[in-house]
């Protein structure tokens, strides 16, 4: 009895574990099985017929490839700010006691747990009482805003298993502090700052709320997506969806493959090593 | 060089100094210029003024209590489903993931970097009157003839806890990945059944993530509009729906500051009651 009611528990949450896997992947299956559909009007709910004319051009039409490259350059510019700020703070954050550090990590802390909504309406409001026109300019300092405090973090969780003796091995064979950060310590934070970046640059390429803030005239992808959602979305959009998930999963993919080649590397090494005799 | 070899303290500050000022002039200064314009009044054409009108905020609280108290009931069911979701499909992965662990884990994520508007376009798609879910629903009785899914509270609801689903996973899963295995050997040696080796061991090691998990999911939850406005219809409004439209479409902006700041007040009393339940200290520390 015992046996079986192990049993049953045992596959109840692969079962389960299933079930939420379905779920999670259920709206991207329907991206992308209606980026093949072949819709009669303009709106693309229900299936009509299969082809693959959107996958031949699916930057044909022009809003949608202006928008696109309007989010990538904002995006990029983003990231690159979002991470050195990012990086430098965190530094600070790990590597140095100082009188003021709680007031910075709440300074950290208080974006991100601030809902978009009254980060998008308070930027509106000081561009507003100050009389900045919003466009491509007010989108890229407020997405540096929100990315900011990912990077802070996630380059802090590099850093806290950071050896320093490294460090102070390049000092006293003679580099300088800025042959040191740009030889050793950079170099090994790289995969912190590098997903930091990526990070960031998700984040900015996906926003709609604060965008929506601060946009002016200024149109970006989700922008894009969100005027056509009253007149019919064109299926091209379910093309580029497919596509930032197959891009997503590809990057992450190729991450985590290499993560665990080095991991096996660095063990058969250190085997290596421990059979030498001294 | 030659000044920070002098001055080692003032490096820090350096270092923090650029980021600092960024988050100072664009998130702090602007949360300022959101309070004195929900203390203003007039209008588009004649253009506003600061006159203290505290009456703003007693509006936007008697004509919009029920979007309010919507926002709340909706954010607070969203994250409890999310939670009973992510939970076991997060202990599977980190329990069960064995060299999988990390491919399940790209797996869980990858949907969440296609933009958010398609994600939402995507529930439409599968709870709209012609789809199949509702087809078969409406087949084996569970919904009327007539009956809908797109267009409720609960297809809002639905949109609501997809969206920020990867906030409560992520927290619970860097709690349960931390879980040592040998813990609940210990405890099943000790004859504990599975159901107690769960409460005793499990949950309470897991309740960090669960606290930063609620909480992740439940203060972007609150503010939300986009899943109300694409999946629900002016009944299923929450408060972001109306700050947005009052901000962006009609241009109240004292109004539309009013209900924004009322917003962040009503999380941030939130959020201070629900760490002093769960006790951070225990939590945190």
């Amino acid at each position: 009895m015992r046996g079986v009611r192990r049993f049953a528990g045992h596959h109840l949450l692969t079962l389960v574990a299933l079930l939420g896997f379905a779920y999670i992947l259920a709206p991207i299956a329907v991206i992308a099985l209606f980026s093949f559909n072949d819709p009669a009007g303009k709106y693309n709910y229900t299936w009509q017929g299969f082809t693959t004319q959107y996958w031949q051009n699916p930057f044909d039409i022009p809003a949608l490839r202006d928008a696109l490259i309007t989010s990538i350059q904002i995006a990029l510019l983003a990231s690159v700010v979002a991470t050195v700020l990012g990086t430098l703070i965190s530094l600070a954050l790990v590597r140095h006691a100082f009188r003021g550090r709680g007031t910075t990590n709440l300074l950290i802390f208080l974006p991100m747990s601030t809902p978009e909504i009254v980060l998008g309406a308070s930027l509106l409001a000081l561009f507003l009482n100050l009389g900045v026109a919003t466009g491509f300019a007010t989108i890229l300092l407020a997405h540096v805003v929100f990315c900011i405090a990912f990077c802070v973090v996630t380059v802090k969780a590099r850093l806290v298993g950071f050896d320093r003796r490294l460090e102070e091995a390049a000092m006293d064979l003679g580099a300088n502090e800025v042959r040191t950060f740009m030889r050793v310590t950079l170099p090994l934070i790289l995969p912190g700052v590098g997903a930091a970046a990526l990070l960031s640059f998700a984040l900015s390429v996906d926003d709609f709320v604060i965008t929506n803030f601060t946009h002016g005239t200024v149109v970006t992808f989700p922008l894009f997506i969100w005027g056509a959602a009253r007149v019919g979305v064109p299926v091209q959009v379910n093309v580029i969806g497919t596509l930032i998930f197959l891009v997503a999963v590809g990057i992450m993919a190729i991450g985590v493959l290499v993560s665990v080649v080095r991991a096996r590397r660095d063990r058969a090494l250190a085997a290596r090593a421990a059979e030498r005799p001294v | 060089m030659g000044y920070l070899r002098r001055h080692p303290r003032a490096v820090p500050y350096l270092l923090i100094a650029p980021g600092l000022a960024w988050l100072a002039v664009l998130f702090v200064v602007p949360l300022y210029y959101l309070v004195t314009t929900s203390l203003q009044s007039g209008d588009i054409y004649e253009g506003f003024s600061l006159t203290w009108r505290w009456s703003n905020y007693g509006d936007m609280l008697s004509q919009y209590r029920p979007q309010l108290v919507r926002s709340a009931q909706y954010a607070a069911i969203a994250t409890i489903a999310a939670l009973l979701i992510a939970y076991p499909l997060v202990y599977f992965i980190a329990r069960r993931g064995g060299q999988w662990k990390s491919l399940l884990l790209v797996l869980l994520v990858a949907p969440f970097f296609v933009t958010y508007l398609i994600r939402t376009l995507a529930w439409q798609t599968i709870l709209a009157d012609e789809g199949d879910v509702v087809g078969v629903l409406r087949d084996v009785g569970i919904l009327a003839d007539d009956g809908r899914l797109l267009a409720t509270s609960f297809a809002v609801v639905a949109g609501i806890t997809y969206n920020y689903f990867p906030f409560m996973a992520l927290p619970l899963y860097v709690a349960l990945e931390q879980l040592d295995g040998r813990l609940l050997e210990a405890s099943s040696d000790l004859y504990a059944n599975p159901v107690k080796s769960f409460l005793r061991v499990t949950l309470p090691i897991s309740l960090p993530g669960v606290f930063a998990g609620t909480l992740t999911t439940f203060i972007p939850a609150m503010g939300d509009f986009v899943n109300a406005q694409l999946l629900g219809t002016p009944k299923q409004y929450m408060i972001g729906n109306v700050i947005q439209s009052k901000f962006l479409v009609i241009v109240d902006y004292p109004l539309a500051s009013a209900g924004a700041v009322i917003l962040m007040v009503l999380i941030l009393v939130g959020v201070a009651l629900y760490a002093r339940a769960l006790g951070t200290e225990r939590l945190t520390g």
